[in-house]
C-alpha cells in the first residue's frame, strides 16, 4: 500500500483509531518510515533539447498528466538528460531556468491586432488574422512584384515585403517557411545567422 | 563546427579567441575541462576581458577589441619564421604550392584591383597561373616567389611581435608565450582546436578574422583531425539548421545559392556552381550541383519543374544585390519596404542603432509578429519612457501579433553547432490559442495561394504550383516535412553501369516512392526529389535517424555515431581524410581515426573521401574545393581580399592603422559597405575616447531569458563593466550610476568596476574598454533597461554584413 505521511495521519483520524491500524492490513512502522513521495515518480517524461544556445543539450521534461485525452499536460520540472553525450545530465544557468520560459507571464496566448496610430492591442481570431495578413501580402506583391529588370531580363522578385525567420525554430518550421516565402519571390529574407 | 563538442576532449591545446565558451556555452565548455583533466591539454584564451574562460586558462593574453587579424597574422609570422609548421600537411593538403598570377599585389593595405569610388575589388589578378589543360600550376619545392607559401611569408613578415604589441596592446612577452603554446601543435601528433563565436563574426572584417584562424590550423596540420578543427560555437539552438536550410537572402537549401540577374540563364547558373577540378584526380564535389539542384526544384515544384522549363528556373527570384538585414533596414528607413514579418526574431534589439531600426519599423504599412513571447519589436510603437520614447499616435504601422508554440510544445529537430540533427518531442499543450510555426505559415500561405488560384495576380505560377502534399493542408506535420527535405525516389533509382561488368542489369537502389538513403542517390534527370541535399539521410527508409539515442562510443574518441544524425552523411568530423598522411597512415599512431586499409578507407567515423580512392590516386582531402586542397590564399569568393589584412574597426580609439599608416583608405575595411548617413554617424575618438564591446552573461540568453523569472532573479539589473584605472580617472565608484554615450545614443545604467578589464598601451594611446552586456530591454520580468544597440554602429562585415557589435567607441560619465 502506498501512503504518504499526510494520508497516514488522515487515515489515523478517520474514526478508525490508532489501535486499529493492524486492521488496515499493514504495519504502522513501515508507513512511518516512508518519506514524502518523490513527485517526479508520477510524471510523464518527454525528451527534448534546450532551445537556447547551440550546444544542443538534451533535457528531460517532466509533466503532470499521462497524455490521456482528458488530461491537460503541464510541465512541472526540467532537468538535463544524463544519457546525452554532450551535456551528460548537466544544464547551465540559462537552461536551468527553462521551466520559467515555458510558464513566462509574457507568453502570448491569442492573436492580437494594433491598428495604425492606436496605443493598444485588440484580440482577434486566427481566421481574421490570416485573412487580413494574406490580403495585405497579396496586394503588396501584386503592386510591386518585378517580373523583368531594366535590361528586360526575367527576375521575378518581390522586394517590398521582407521576413526574418527564427533560428530557434525547428528544421521543419524553417523548411516550410523557406519553401512558402521563396515561392512568392521574396528576397528580403534572413535569420539570426546574419547577426 | 568542423568537429563537434565532445571531440574537444581530444585536443592537446585549446585556443579560445573571439568567444567565451565557459559563460556562453557552459555545457559544451565541459569538454575543454575534460581535455585539460584527461588529455593534459593546455587552454589559451585571448580576449579583451578576463572572462570566465580566461579564469580556467593555463595562459591568458589581453587584446584590444577588433585587432584579432593583427594578432593572428603575428602568430602566422612566428610559425613561418621559426619553422613551426606541419610541412607535409601544408605541402600536400593546402594550396601553398599553387602559383598566383604575376599581377597580384598587396601594397599599403590594398590588394590589386581596388576601385576606391565603388569601394570594391576586381579579383581577376588574384587567380592561379594555369597550364594548357586549365589546371592550376604548382611548385612542390615551395620556392617559386609566386607560390602561395612565399606570398604568405612575405605578407605576414610585417606582422612582427613589436607590431602586434603596438596594434593590439598585448604585451610582447604574452604574445610570444601564446605563439609558443600554439606552435607545440605543429608536430604531427599534437593537435589544437580553435573555439570562436560572435567575438570573431561581429566585426567589419569578421570573415577574414575567422580565415586567419583557419590558416593557422592549416599551417599546423590541425584540420580534419580529432581534437582539431575550426569550431564556430554559434548562437541560437538552430542557427546551424536555418543556415543549412538556406533561410538567408541569397541562399537556397544546402548552401546552394540564388541566381544573380546577370546569370539569368540556367546553363550559366549551373556552370558557375558545378566547379570543374583545378587539379587532376580531384573530386570537386560541387560538380554534383545539378543533382542537388534539380532534386530540390522537384521537391518544391514537382511536375511543374521539367527538363523543358529548366526545372522551373524562372520560379527562382534573381538577385540584383544583397538583401541582408542591414540593407533591409536601410530600405525600410527610406520607406521602400511596406510589409515585414518577424518570426521569433526581435530586430529592435538585435540590429545596430536602435533609433534607426525603430524609425524604419514606423515606416512600414504592416508588421507581422510570430513569437511565443511579447518582444520589444512587437511593441516598438508603444511609449516606455526613456527606454522607448515614441508617440503611438504618430506610428501608422498596423501590427499583427500571432502567438506561437515554444520548444516544449512541438515535435521536430534542431541542428546543434556540431551539425547534429536531434529530434525532440512535445511535452505539453501551448498556452491559450498559440499554434506551431508550420501551422501559422500554412495558414497564411494557403490563403494567398487560394486567392492567386481564384483571382490571379502577378506571376502566380510558383505559388499555385508549389507542392503541398500534406495530409492536413492547413497544418503540415514535422514528420512529413522532415521526410520531404530528406528526399525520395520519384522513379526507380538504379546503380550506374559497372565498367567491369557492363552486361549486368543495373540494381535498384531506391524504388519509386521510397525515401532515399543519402545524397549519393540524387539524380539530375528529375527522378529524385530532395528539399535539402545535405540533410539527405536524416529520414531514410529505415525511419527517423535524428531520433536515434544510442550513446555508445566504441572507439573511445567521443564519436557516438548512433546518437542522432549529423550532416553530411552522419560524418562527425569534416575533411577527416586529412587525419591520415598522404600514404593513408594516421599522422598520430596513438590516435587512429580514418586510415586506408589497403582496400578502402575506414575507422572511427564516416570517411570524407570516396571510400575506394587509393592513396596513390592522389585524391586530396578537401573534396568540396575545386583544388582538392584547402585554400590558404583565396583567389575568388571573398570581396575584401585573398589574404586577411589588419584593418581598424570603423570606430576605433586609435588614430592610425599601423599596417598602412599613410593610406587613409585602408584605415578600416576598404571593401565594407557603408550607407550614406551611416558614415557620418560614426564617432571620433576626441568625443568618444573609449573602446567598447558587447557580450552575453552566463545567466542570460540574448533578450529572451529576461522573460523567465529564474534568469531574471539571477541577473536582474542592467550594468556596464569598466576597469579600475578608468573608474579612478573618471571618479566613478563601483555600483554608481553612469551615462554611456556613442554617436547614436546614450544609456544610463550602473557601473561595475572590475579587474577583468585593463587599460592597454597601443603605440602610446592608452586604450580603456567599456564592456556592455546586452540582455535588458523594456519588456520582460527583469528590471527594465536600455537596449544595448542604442549605442552600436550600423556597419557590417564586408562579406556577410554581420554587424560590428564587438568594436566601437563610447564616452562614459558619472550620471
Amino acid at each position: 500500500m502506498d501512503m504518504n505521511r499526510r494520508q497516514f495521519f488522515k487515515a489515523c483520524t478517520a474514526g478508525v483509531g490508532g489501535s486499529s491500524l493492524a486492521l488496515l492490513g499493514f504495519s504502522p512502522q513501515a508507513v512511518l518510515a516512508e518519506t514524502r513521495n518523490f513527485k517526479l515518480a508520477r510524471t510523464t517524461e518527454t525528451r527534448n533539447t534546450c532551445p537556447y544556445c547551440s550546444v544542443g543539450c538534451g533535457i528531460i521534461m517532466h509533466s503532470l498528466g499521462d497524455k490521456a485525452k482528458n488530461a491537460r499536460s503541464e510541465i512541472i520540472h526540467i532537468e538535463g538528460d544524463a544519457d546525452h553525450p554532450v551535456n551528460r545530465g548537466t544544464l547551465c544557468p540559462k537552461g536551468a531556468g527553462l521551466i520559467d520560459f515555458i510558464h513566462s507571464p509574457n507568453r502570448l496566448k491569442y492573436p492580437e491586432y494594433r491598428a495604425a496610430g492606436s496605443s493598444e492591442w485588440k484580440r482577434i481570431s486566427w481566421e481574421d488574422a490570416f485573412d487580413r495578413i494574406a490580403k495585405l501580402m497579396k496586394a503588396d506583391r501584386d503592386a510591386n512584384f518585378i517580373e523583368k529588370n531594366a535590361a528586360g531580363v526575367t527576375v521575378n522578385r518581390w522586394l517590398s515585403t521582407g521576413m526574418l525567420a527564427a533560428s530557434a525554430s525547428s528544421n521543419e518550421s524553417g523548411y516550410i517557411t523557406h519553401k512558402t516565402i521563396r515561392s512568392m519571390g521574396m528576397l528580403v529574407f534572413d535569420n539570426q545567422a546574419r547577426v | 563546427m568542423t568537429n563537434h563538442w565532445v571531440d574537444i576532449k581530444n585536443a592537446d591545446v585549446v585556443l579560445i579567441m573571439g568567444g567565451n565558451a565557459a559563460e556562453a556555452h557552459p555545457c559544451g565548455f565541459k569538454w575543454v575541462t575534460e581535455a585539460k583533466a584527461h588529455n593534459k591539454a593546455k587552454l589559451v584564451v585571448v580576449d579583451p576581458r578576463f572572462t570566465r574562460s580566461a579564469a580556467m586558462a593555463d595562459f591568458y593574453a589581453p587584446i584590444r577589441v577588433g585587432t584579432d587579424i593583427a594578432f593572428l597574422g603575428g602568430v602566422i609570422n612566428y610559425l613561418l619564421s621559426n619553422d613551426k609548421i606541419q610541412k607535409e600537411y601544408v605541402k600536400n593538403y593546402t594550396n601553398a604550392a599553387f602559383l598566383i598570377s604575376d599581377d597580384y599585389a598587396c601594397a599599403d593595405g590594398l590588394f590589386s584591383g581596388y576601385n576606391p569610388d565603388k569601394r570594391n575589388y576586381d579579383n581577376t589578378s588574384w587567380g592561379y597561373q594555369k597550364d594548357k589543360d586549365g589546371f592550376a600550376k604548382i611548385d612542390e619545392t615551395l620556392e617559386n616567389p609566386r607560390c602561395v607559401y612565399q606570398i604568405i611569408k612575405q605578407h605576414y613578415s610585417r606582422y612582427t611581435p613589436e607590431m602586434v604589441n603596438k596594434i593590439c596592446g598585448t604585451p610582447k612577452d604574452a604574445f610570444v608565450k601564446v605563439c609558443e603554446y600554439i606552435a607545440t601543435t605543429s608536430v604531427p601528433d599534437r593537435v589544437m582546436t580553435i573555439m570562436y563565436a560572435l567575438g570573431w563574426t561581429q566585426h567589419s572584417q569578421g570573415t577574414q578574422m575567422i580565415r586567419t584562424g583557419a590558416m593557422l590550423q592549416l599551417l599546423l596540420g590541425n584540420m580534419g583531425l580529432p581534437g582539431g578543427g575550426m569550431n564556430a560555437l554559434r548562437g541560437h539552438s538552430n542557427i546551424q539548421g536555418l543556415t543549412d536550410l538556406g533561410l538567408l537572402s541569397n541562399l537556397l537549401p544546402g548552401y546552394m545559392s540564388l541566381p544573380g540577374e546577370k546569370e539569368s540563364n540556367y546553363e550559366d547558373y549551373i556552370k558557375a556552381r558545378a566547379l570543374k577540378p583545378l587539379r587532376p584526380n580531384q573530386m570537386s564535389y560541387w560538380q554534383n550541383y545539378p543533382k542537388f539542384h534539380v532534386s530540390f526544384m522537384k521537391a518544391w515544384w514537382g511536375n511543374a519543374a521539367t527538363k523543358e522549363n529548366n526545372w522551373a528556373f524562372d520560379y527562382l527570384p534573381k538577385l540584383d544585390k544583397g538583401y541582408d538585414v542591414l540593407q533591409a533596414f536601410e530600405l525600410m528607413s527610406q520607406g521602400k519596404i511596406n510589409g515585414y514579418i518577424c518570426q521569433g526574431f526581435n530586430p529592435l534589439a538585435s540590429f545596430p542603432n536602435k533609433a534607426k531600426i525603430g524609425g524604419a519599423l514606423a515606416k512600414l504599412k504592416f508588421l507581422v509578429i510570430i513569437d511565443p513571447l511579447a518582444t520589444e519589436t512587437s511593441e516598438f510603437w508603444k511609449n516606455f519612457g526613456v527606454y522607448n520614447d515614441v508617440d503611438p499616435a504618430k506610428c501608422q504601422t498596423e501590427v499583427f501579433r500571432l502567438p506561437s508554440t515554444c520548444f516544449a510544445e512541438e515535435d521536430g529537430s534542431l541542428t546543434n553547432s556540431g551539425r547534429w540533427l536531434q529530434w525532440h518531442w512535445k511535452g505539453a499543450e501551448p498556452p491559450g490559442e498559440a499554434r506551431g510555426d508550420p501551422e501559422i505559415i500554412a495558414g497564411i500561405f494557403t490563403r494567398i495561394r487560394a486567392m492567386y488560384a481564384k483571382d490571379g495576380g502577378k506571376f502566380p505560377d510558383p505559388i499555385v504550383n508549389l507542392t503541398w502534399p500534406y495530409k492536413i493542408p492547413s497544418s503540415p506535420s514535422p514528420e512529413e516535412l522532415a521526410m520531404e527535405y530528406n528526399g525520395k525516389a520519384l522513379a526507380d533509382v538504379t546503380s550506374p553501369p559497372d565498367p567491369k561488368n557492363p552486361k549486368e542489369p543495373p540494381k535498384v537502389l531506391a524504388a519509386a516512392g521510397q525515401q532515399l538513403a543519402g545524397f549519393a542517390q540524387l539524380r539530375d534527370d528529375g527522378s529524385t526529389s530532395c528539399g535539402c541535399w545535405i540533410y539527405s539521410g536524416a529520414w531514410t527508409a529505415a525511419g527517423n535517424q535524428m531520433a536515434r539515442r544510442d550513446n555508445s562510443d566504441p572507439f573511445g574518441v567521443g564519436q557516438t555515431l548512433n546518437w542522432a544524425w549529423a550532416w553530411p552523411a552522419n560524418r562527425r568530423i569534416l575533411y577527416n581524410r586529412a587525419a591520415a598522411d598522404p600514404s593513408g597512415k594516421s599522422w598520430n599512431p596513438r590516435r587512429k581515426y580514418i586510415t586506408w586499409n589497403g582496400k578502402s578507407w575506414g575507422g572511427a567515423d564516416v570517411p570524407d573521401i570516396r571510400p575506394d580512392a587509393a592513396p596513390e590516386e592522389g585524391v586530396n582531402p578537401f573534396i568540396m574545393t575545386a583544388e582538392g586542397v584547402a585554400k590558404l590564399f583565396v583567389p575568388a569568393g571573398l570581396v575584401d581580399g585573398p589574404l586577411p589584412e589588419h584593418y581598424e574597426p570603423f570606430e576605433s580609439p586609435v588614430p592610425t592603422n599601423l599596417m598602412s599608416p599613410n593610406n587613409p583608405k585602408a584605415f578600416a575595411n576598404p571593401a565594407a559597405r557603408v550607407f550614406k548617413g551611416d558614415m557620418e554617424a560614426f564617432g571620433k575618438p576626441k568625443d568618444f575616447p573609449y573602446a567598447a564591446t558587447t557580450y552575453r552573461l552566463t545567466e542570460h540568453f540574448h533578450y529572451w531569458t529576461k522573460h523567465s523569472e529564474l534568469n531574471a532573479i539571477s541577473q536582474p539589473q542592467q550594468f556596464v563593466e569598466i576597469g579600475e584605472d578608468l573608474a579612478a580617472e573618471k571618479g566613478i565608484a563601483h555600483g554608481s550610476k553612469v551615462k554611456v554615450k556613442s554617436n547614436r545614443g546614450e544609456i544610463t545604467t550602473v557601473a561595475v568596476v572590475t579587474k577583468r578589464l585593463k587599460a592597454l598601451d597601443c603605440n602610446g594611446t592608452k586604450v580603456h574598454t567599456v564592456g556592455i552586456p546586452i540582455h535588458w530591454g523594456f519588456k520582460g520580468v527583469a528590471q527594465k533597461g536600455y537596449l544595448a544597440n542604442t549605442l552600436t554602429p550600423f556597419v557590417g562585415d564586408a562579406n556577410t554584413q554581420t554587424p560590428e557589435f564587438k568594436a566601437f567607441i563610447v564616452n562614459i560619465e558619472k550620471a
